[in-house]
């Protein structure tokens, strides 16, 4: 009896058929709809034969532009995901009032705020950021490819495989109750002795050295692979947030790395880093997390105010209003996003000095950020306003981000945050700079660039449901919570004793569904649009009228972006060369150097996620194995030094002749 | 009104080149810079708890009871040695001569191991005095802070015996010499560091 048990812990670790949540009706139903809808989508890819498709031109490909979509695929299934979290939870919210207990149980509920928290940041808005950095950046700065193309497929493949590890934790155990930072000593191996936590904390391990690598890669390719004439003063202000934003990242994904590894060494060797006994210091990880937590932010919105300030000056046909203190606003903003972090606990009791450094810091970044929301009003002053679908984004937001950024500087007052701390007031600010800035920002580049990527616009009457659904769903529900929160409502609450905040709770609950409507749309769009491209179809490779360097090239990019590296004179380069008479080479080309397929990096992540699982059950030999082959597919990989090759003339001549010989059809 | 047409007379701008360039390699380099500084940052981290939770004996053993300076001190010698020696390497490098380099880099590595091999007999030691990472906060953050120090050693060697491979296999060839400087600059590195540790947890830790 008890060799048999211990020959199945060796063997299974703590995984057992307990781990499955068969008793769990919504678990269940859920796991059907995903097996279901997951069983069709590999059928299909099967029964039309696209595996050797995807694996060679995707999975494989080292393509920054093929990298960025799946990124951006990668985030639009994750937000699906969230915001189903999102519904139970304010749906829950709004049952779970006197007498009704609502539908989901305490234990159930927690795991759901914490994982729509963590899946949010880590797997819906990172992703997307990162993709649409990845996608647009190295064509604005006239470049080939990224500064290190196989690391980029591997950044990818880490944040799918810590996406992939936090989903399997629906279905196979559970997800974390710690929130969606993993509080400690909450979660701490005595109060999180289960698997809920370790899910949480290898998914964002594995994430998190895709995300450190990509920042690496990106700031090279912007240092590093600049067209010539390209001054940095002249490097568009996308490609500027996105450095800001990249050199955040390479400064707190350590501090991440760190913190986790810490929290793992108490929770599996039994260490004392955050602990209350033996000398532990649990604010030490509040601390610590906030000093990633906080710059994060950052992270997320500095490229959404860079899509924002290239979707101003193209739909007002005209340069962006002061270029360079947009520069220097964008750079004190990620500056300053370092100093900030203890705002989240000011009533921590630090005392008046530290509270005061931290406020004052705070209250700060308001004045760059203010400087931001000016330019863009002025740019639009006296602009030729063009109201299609991306910039009515830029519309919505510039009204409710200054809205979100004040109840901040509200926050940001440390009398004023010991009563709000912890409140749905703190919940509606965040997700109003996060929906409101980031979200929308996101939305407007996809809007703005997707017929860049596919070669079509998207259809206007879908996004503008998509928009007005968004906007309207957003203040439904958060309206309401600021009211709750200024009342004294907390937050992550599972059940209300006082009836009196149920209309409100209703409302907000109401509004979600109006959200639901905004992301059906959104879907519905990308498919009308698929279903209308030849109506909606763009040859010139610039819908907008653009004036950055990626509508030089056509729609969507041949794999080398330009077939002469362009020559940059003019802040708004495109703009410049369409003004001066520029004409498309027709001769002379040459063969073309660039970075071959790999497979490695699909290997590498997948024995990274197994090893994540292996050690979140405590399958020991499976995780020494994984490890094992992790170092060897590692080193293999080195051994390859057979990494490029040379895109022949003729190809370039037939791709270039065939893209001369569409604009010529439409002249 | 920034100007649209260029003055009449002048040659007309050029708006792309014709010629391909390679790109050059300083990015990986940078990279790697850029790597480094990351990985400080996780240093910075460890430094930076073991600052607050090294004097949290937990009624446990201190710094001044357990650490051995004199075996220490050898210790950063070793791993100091190593540091010239790969300097001896890269400049074998630079005079392109491969068996001298070889030779420079496995004496580098024997250092390493050396280096490893006094670290992890401190460890057993300590632990068979049940100054286990488990006793106290102080002993979790000196544990983890020179463990992680220790396991950037084992993957510099580890990285290091593949170059070597390499190097035998295909020549000093311009990757391998691009190979040889990111590891070389990851050798000075955790040498760097080491110093911090020295000083801070172990000149420090026995003053008090």
């Amino acid at each position: 009896m008890f060799s048999n048990l211990d020959l199945q812990q060796l063997i299974f670790g703590r995984l057992s058929l307990e781990a499955i949540p068969y008793h769990e009706p919504i678990l269940l139903v859920t796991f059907a709809v995903v097996a279901l809808g997951g069983a069709a989508l590999l059928g299909a890819i099967t029964w039309y034969g696209k595996w050797g498709y995807l694996w060679r031109e995707w999975f494989t490909s080292v393509d920054h532009k093929k990298i960025g979509i799946m990124y951006i695929v990668l985030a639009i299934v994750m937000l699906l995901r969230g915001f189903a979290d999102a519904v139970m939870m304010i749906t829950q919210k709004a049952l779970s009032v006197g007498v009704n207990e609502g539908y989901l149980p305490p234990h159930h509920y927690d795991q759901i705020f914490s994982a729509h928290g963590m899946i949010m940041i880590f797997f819906m808005a990172m992703p997307f950021v990162t993709g649409m950095m990845n996608y647009v950046m190295p064509l604005q700065i006239g470049a080939r490819d990224v500064a290190f193309p196989f690391l980029n497929n591997f950044s990818f493949w880490m944040t799918a495989g810590g996406a992939v590890l936090t989903m399997m934790s629906l279905f196979v155990g559970e997800f974390s109750r710690a929130t969606w930072l993993g509080f400690a000593p909450l979660s701490g191996a005595a109060y999180s002795p289960g698997v809920g936590v370790d899910y949480y904390i290898w998914g964002l391990q594995i994430a998190g050295v895709g995300t450190t690598l990509s920042g690496i890669n990106l700031i090279a390719t912007i240092v590093k692979m600049r067209a010539p004439g390209m001054t940095m003063m002249k490097l568009p202000v996308f490609c500027w947030t996105t450095l800001a934003s990249n050199a955040i990242i390479v400064t707190i994904f350590p501090v991440l790395t760190a913190t986790l590894a810490l929290l793992s060494l108490d929770r599996y060797v039994g260490t004392h880093f955050f602990t209350n006994d033996y000398g532990g210091n649990a604010m030490m990880y509040m601390n610590l997390i906030w000093i990633w937590g906080h710059p994060e932010v950052y992270v997320l919105i500095l490229p959404a105010f860079g899509i924002f300030s290239e979707v101003t000056s193209t739909f007002c046909s005209k340069r962006l209003f002061g270029y360079t203190s947009m520069v220097y606003a964008t750079m004190v903003i990620a500056l300053v996003s370092w100093l900030v972090w203890l705002h989240h606990f000011f009533t921590m009791g630090a005392g008046p000095t530290v509270n005061s450094f931290f406020a004052i810091a705070s209250m700060i970044i308001s004045i760059p950020t203010g400087a931001k929301v000016f330019n863009w009003l002025f740019t639009m002053y006296r602009g030729k306003i063009r109201f299609e679908t991306p910039f009515i984004w830029v519309v919505g937001f510039i009204p409710t981000f200054v809205i979100g950024g004040l109840t901040g500087v509200l926050l940001a007052v440390p009398p004023v945050d010991f009563v709000v701390h912890n409140s749905l007031f703190l919940v509606a600010h965040f997700h109003n700079v996060i929906i409101g800035g980031v979200v929308f920002g996101l939305l407007a580049g996809v809007q703005y660039w997707f017929p860049k990527a596919f070669g079509y616009k998207l259809d206007p009457f879908w996004g503008k449901a998509s928009f007005w659904c968004w906007l309207i769903g957003f203040w439904t529900v958060f309206l309401p919570l600021y009211i709750l929160g200024l009342m004294g409502v907390t937050r992550r609450t599972q059940h209300f004793e006082d009836p009196s905040v149920q209309p409100f709770l209703t409302v907000a609950a109401f509004g979600v569904f109006i959200i639901m409507a905004g992301i059906l749309a959104f879907l519905i769009q990308l498919f009308v649009s698929y279903l209308r491209r030849e109506k909606l179809r763009d040859l010139t490779g610039d819908p907008w009228d653009g004036r950055t360097l990626e509508w030089a090239t056509s729609s969507p990019p041949p794999p080398y972006n330009f077939a002469f590296t362009p020559v940059v004179h003019d802040l708004d380069a495109w703009w410049d060369m369409k003004k001066r008479g520029y004409d498309h080479p027709l001769e002379g080309f040459r063969p073309i150097h660039m970075p071959k397929n790999t497979g490695a990096g699909v290997v590498l992540a997948g024995l990274s996620t197994v090893l994540g699982f292996a050690l979140v059950w405590y399958i020991w030999w499976l995780a020494a194995l994984s490890f094992v082959a992790l170092i060897a597919a590692a080193i293999i990989h080195t051994f390859n030094y057979n990494r490029d090759y040379y895109i022949p003339a003729e190809e370039v001549v037939r791709i270039e002749g065939r893209r001369m010989a569409q604009l010529a059809g439409r002249a | 009104m920034h100007e649209t047409t260029p003055p009449p007379g002048a040659t007309a701008p050029v708006f792309y080149e014709q010629e391909e360039h390679a790109h050059g390699d300083g990015g990986t380099l940078f990279g790697f810079w850029i790597y480094l500084m990351g990985d400080s940052l996780i240093f910075a981290v460890l430094f930076a708890c073991y600052g607050v939770l090294g004097r949290n004996f937990a009624a446990g053993p201190s710094g001044a009871d357990l650490f051995d300076l004199r075996l220490v001190a050898v210790n950063t010698g070793l791993l100091l040695l190593s540091s010239i020696t790969y300097g001896f390497a890269m400049l074998e490098m630079d005079r392109d001569r491969i068996d001298k380099t070889l030779a420079w880099l496995a004496v580098t590595g024997l250092l390493g191991a050396a280096f490893l091999g006094i670290e992890l007999y401190e460890f057993a030691h300590l632990i068979r005095e049940g100054a286990t990472p488990q006793r106290s906060a102080f002993l979790s953050s000196f544990f983890t802070l020179v463990g992680t120090h220790g396991l950037h050693v084992t993957f510099g060697i580890v990285w290091l015996v593949t170059l070597m491979v390499q190097v035998r296999r295909r020549g000093l060839i311009v990757e391998n010499q691009r190979r040889l400087m990111c590891l070389s600059m990851f050798w000075h590195f955790l040498d760097v560091v080491w110093i911090g540790v020295f000083t801070f947890v172990y000149l420090m830790g026995v003053m008090q």
